[in-house]
């Protein structure tokens, strides 16, 4: 089989990289074994959030202070205000419905009730422009029975801190007793599946009954794994506006995410091969001819341009031994340091050296492989070297952005 | 609940089935507590110019911590209490002697610095010795071990699995050693069966196939945190006071005697002078430096031992070398996990709050373990640590080359000339119960008391259940109706498990790994001395499962700080607990480890947005450890 692109990770960079060249009329493939990042994510999308423990005020300007080798800077910082605009349009073409500038941040409610800045957040995730001037006077605080997920007397404090009042209250909907019969049961993505189409009439009425004299109802984020419909729905029945606040994983906004960019890429005429993997490709004349995969076995799958969007540790696309960091699919060179002892700070809550380990690439985000540029194979998202994208607050902006950039240079190439 | 086990409450109910009785005895227990308490505060307001909140006294259940504590706290005009033994350390030997003390009518205080089994008794291979280790090269130790091992069995049910374990020789190993073995085992006592190496890969088929001699010894796993805290309980139960992080600043002595101990509250740094007949100490290698703050000197070295925990239980029983006891011939399984160990190297002393597991210890353990057991070199490592025993140096020789590996019990008034103080150190976690008789024998003689040591028949709290059917701890008595955490805290409290209250309410799972439910998290906070997450893990195996906290840590934390009514203290106590996951966490922080690491930073760090500069001061329960962990004074167990 032969595509003009076959890109290897179905996370957020691997989508959007597919989403941006099949739009272009390219004939592509996305390789995913399921599951990605986007799973666990809060829903909300960081630009660059900090220098150092300092936030930055304006991304856009600060994205010149990152330090070389950033992949920012492979992009090139003077396109990031381009390629974020096109993100953001991406995204909302594919009907994720985000909102944000990326010269400013929001602030976004986190589960225990700080606040959290992002470049873009999804419709219906609390947020807002400045935790100090919020609309808010008084929030009801909503959570369901059993649910432990989900803290509100973490969110009131957050709250008060930012001068809104608040007060909390426990339904019990008849809908998700079957949960609490097994205690392991009641999590986010299990009561997302329950609260579709008539359970959201009777949270609607729950809602109703308590009577809450505020101006905003927090609920957790555990609504709506497939569209907004069933947010759309409660909207519509409460007359108070409904926020959501994320909860630990999964992340319901987050397989949202990932399901509607799954729907835009297929639409597009994108092939996406779930539940395969790639185990190792097929080199000649130092490019990539083509790559073979667990399920299709001996039969090779070809392409002019590829892109390797496998992700971080977490996601697998690096693997660490005890005396090296490597890139399983191919032997791609990696960034790292030597010792083993020098990967890690003992302050969990410091900079992790590890983190900044990634593959090694050029300015056209082109890998490298035993010290020789791949020339048809790109890498995009997590998997990039040069970025504590945890400490910076830029996962979610080097996916997006490095998928854009390269997916313009095969187009352009 | 603190009834007595085998009280009148079961005879009234004689022939009624277990359901029904365990509903009538909760109205009748309910009704007694509502009872204790109301008398409680008659006492509490008829002696109100001595509030003794903070020591937990009896009845301690229910007693919700809460910020009027920390009031108490910082309340330093307190009159001296006055007691006859004021025990020093809460690892299992502190909490032996106090129960031991206890239980002979001594009114006795116990003081840790920490939280119960923060040194030593946390930091070690939860191994229940059939003595067979040690039965070539210390026969006394062997025969000690073996007969703690079959009284530990009957008194700590709950605690002991009874795995079995088997002595491999491999084939590079001396095969002729084993004969002396098995003659040394017998000498002491252990029954030592020759076995085929047939037979060992069939019992026990993680072992290694090319072994080409085993022997079965009586070996199990003994939970150290349990039964720590069950001896506590025992304790306290029989009047014993318990001061949990106040730590010994001074030895107070006066005219050739010691009269007591000065304490700082490791929260509000106030200090308090409380005055004792006799003070033992039973800090482990601690217990060097309250030597000195005495006056005395006791030449202790410290020994570190680093150990490597697995992701599952690779072994259901323990497989041990058959050799001389060398680096990392030990494999024990032990609740969800299997454990390899030790190493061993001398450390200065002033280093033993700080123990850090080397690159080198890993892969020396790597090695060995998987020579034992090969699976080992793909398994999944959740964590390495490290303990430090204590090693008495004999009287007569100040260089430390003659080490004793026994039982050290030091009468200061004979060896220095000083009154009222006495050592229990040397030993190990199998003998904790024997030292403790040999240092309360002692204490009872200095006092002058003549009372019989009941510590060997005596069931602990948790394994006093008068019906033998009842499901206590591990094996083939669980009821088949009960949920699973039920079953998992069954086997975590034994017959204390119905104090727990695990009721539809309470069912959800804080920790899935381990499957600890709210309400075994509700009860340890009130119940059992939990106020951190650190102490939590101990009590109830939270986090110590393969998310090593990733998930459970932020719903345990949530709790904490509603129960505590301190949410602050409950969010740094997050960052602290995430940090001391990591400490054990970054020697062996590769493949799915690396993984399970970088998730955790990612959901606190970014989802959640914990950042320890950022959180508010908590209102009074401060963090026990300081949240960087270069300042970390309370080196962590990683169990």
């Amino acid at each position: 089989m032969k595509y003009d692109s076959i890109i290897i990770g179905g996370g957020l960079s691997g989508l959007t990289a597919g989403i941006r060249l099949a739009s272009a009329g390219k004939k592509v493939a996305i390789i995913t074994s399921g599951q990605s990042a986007l799973h666990f994510s809060s829903g909300s999308m960081s630009l660059l959030n900090r220098i150092g423990r300092q936030i930055v005020d304006d991304p856009l300007t600060a994205v010149s202070d990152l330090p070389d080798g950033h992949p920012y800077h492979k992009i090139g910082v003077g396109n990031i205000q381009d390629l974020a605009a096109e993100a953001a349009m991406l995204l909302r073409h594919s009907g994720l419905n985000v909102e944000g500038s990326p010269s400013a941040h929001r602030f976004c409610l986190t589960p225990f009730g700080l606040w959290e800045p992002a470049w873009l957040t999804v419709k219906g995730i609390a947020s807002c422009p400045d935790p100090k001037k919020c609309p808010w006077k008084k929030a009801a605080i909503v959570n369901f029975k059993g649910y432990l997920d989900f803290h509100p007397a973490y969110l009131a404090d957050g709250l008060a801190k930012a001068g809104i009042d608040s007060e909390i209250h426990e339904i019990e909907l008849p809908r998700l007793a079957s949960l609490r019969k097994s205690c392991s049961e009641m999590r986010a993505a299990s009561i997302a599946r329950l609260l579709e189409g008539s359970a959201i009439n009777d949270l609607a009425a729950a809602i109703l009954r308590i009577k809450a004299d505020a101006d905003v109802i927090l609920l957790p984020a555990v609504i709506g794994l497939r569209s907004d419909a069933a947010a759309d729905l409660l909207a519509s029945l409460v007359d108070t506006p409904v926020r959501y606040v994320p909860v630990i994983p999964m992340s319901v906004t987050g397989v949202r995410a990932e399901f509607l960019l799954r729907r835009r890429f297929e639409s597009l005429g994108g092939t996406y091969c779930l539940g395969d993997s790639v185990s190792r490709g097929n080199f000649e004349n130092g490019r990539l001819t083509s790559v073979f995969t667990a399920n299709l076995g001996d039969t090779p799958l070809e392409a002019d341009e590829f892109i390797l969007a496998t992700g971080s540790f977490f996601s697998q696309g690096l693997v660490a031994k005890p005396d090296a960091i490597v890139e399983p699919v191919f032997g791609l060179d990696v960034m790292q340091t030597p010792v083993r002892t020098e990967r890690y700070s003992l302050d969990f809550f410091a900079p992790q050296p590890y983190m900044r380990f990634g593959v090694v690439t050029d300015s056209d985000l082109c890998v490298s492989r035993n010290g020789v540029t791949v020339p048809n194979l790109r890498a995009i998202g997590s998997i990039l070297s040069g970025a504590d994208s945890l400490h910076e607050g830029s996962g979610a902006g080097i996916a997006l952005l490095s998928a854009i950039a390269a997916a313009r240079k095969i187009q352009f190439a | 609940m603190m009834s007595p086990p085998d009280s009148s409450i079961d005879a009234v109910f004689y022939g009624l089935d277990r359901k029904k009785i365990y509903c009538f005895k909760k109205i009748i227990l309910l009704f007694n507590k509502t009872l204790l308490l109301l008398l409680r505060n008659i006492f509490r307001a008829k002696r109100n110019t001595f509030a003794f909140d903070f020591v937990h006294s009896l009845p301690l259940h229910n007693r919700r911590p809460d910020g009027n504590r920390a009031v108490f706290l910082m309340n330093s005009n307190q009159p001296t209490q006055h007691y006859d033994v004021i025990v020093i350390g809460a690892g299992a030997t502190g909490a032996g002697t106090a129960r031991d003390c206890a239980m002979r009518g001594l009114k006795v205080l116990l003081v840790e610095r920490f939280d119960f089994t923060a040194g030593a008794t946390g930091r070690n291979h939860g191994l229940l010795h059939s003595g067979a280790r040690y039965a070539v090269t210390d026969r006394e130790s062997a025969a000690e071990c073996i007969s703690e091992n079959m009284i530990l069995r009957k008194i700590a049910r709950h605690c002991v699995e009874d795995t079995g374990g088997i002595f491999v020789t491999l084939p590079d190993d001396d095969l002729a050693y084993q004969a002396t073995f098995v003659e040394a085992c017998r000498d002491a006592g252990i029954n030592a069966e020759i076995i085929d190496p047939a037979e060992a890969r069939r019992i026990e088929p993680a072992v290694n196939p090319d072994i080409i001699g085993a022997v079965k010894v009586p070996d199990g796993a003994v939970d150290p945190f349990r039964l720590t805290t069950a001896n506590a309980i025992a304790a306290q139960r029989n009047g014993a006071h318990i001061m949990t992080y106040h730590e010994v600043t001074a030895v107070n002595v006066a005219h050739q005697r010691v009269c007591g101990v000065t304490l700082r509250d490791q929260r509000t740094g106030v200090l308090r002078r409380i005055d004792a007949d006799l003070v033992i100490n039973a800090a482990g290698i601690w217990g060097h430096a309250i030597c000195r703050m005495a006056g005395v000197n006791v030449n202790m070295f410290p020994a570190k031992g680093a150990l490597l925990i697995f992701g599952h239980r690779v072994n259901n029983i323990v497989i041990n070398r058959c050799r001389k006891p060398a680096d990392a011939d030990i494999l024990v399984p032990g609740d969800t996990i299997s454990l390899i160990g030790t190493t061993s190297s001398r450390v200065p002393y002033d280093q033993v709050d700080n123990m850090e597991v080397t690159p080198e210890e890993v892969d020396i353990l790597l090695r060995e373990g998987s020579r034992i057991a090969p699976a080992l070199a793909t398994t999944r490592i959740l964590r390495a640590y490290a303990g430090v025993r204590p090693l008495v140096a004999a009287d007569n020789d100040p260089s430390g080359r003659s080490i004793s590996r026994g039982i050290v019990c030091l009468d200061h008034a004979v060896r220095d000339g000083l009154e009222g103080f006495i050592t229990i150190t040397g030993g190990k976690l199998m003998t904790y119960r024997l030292m403790a008789e040999w240092a309360t024998d002692l204490a009872c003689r200095k006092l002058g008391r003549n009372a019989q040591c009941r510590t060997a028949t005596t069931p602990l709290p948790g394994s006093e259940s008068a019906d033998k059917d009842a499901p206590v701890s591990h094996g083939k008595h669980h009821i088949i109706e009960l949920p699973t955490d039920h079953k998992a805290a069954q086997a975590r409290h034994g017959s204390m498990t119905p104090d727990i209250g695990l009721d539809a309410r309470n069912e959800s799972l804080v920790c899935e790994c381990e499957e600890v439910s709210v309400g075994e998290i509700r009860y340890a906070i009130r119940q059992l001395h939990a106020n951190n997450l650190v102490n939590l893990r101990r009590r109830t195996r939270l986090g110590m499962g393969t998310c090593q906290g990733c998930l459970c840590a932020s719903r345990a934390a949530s709790i904490l700080g509603n129960e505590l009514n301190d949410r602050p203290h409950a969010l740094r106590d997050l960052c602290n607990f995430l940090n001391e996951r990591w400490k054990g966490m970054l020697p062996v922080a590769w493949g799915q480890t690396l993984v399970e690491a970088q998730f955790s930073s990612w959901l606190y760090q970014s989802v959640c947005g914990l950042e320890p500069d950022i959180l508010p001061p908590s209102l009074g329960h401060t963090a026990e450890t300081p949240t960087h962990p270069r300042q970390s004074s309370e080196a962590s167990p990683n169990d």
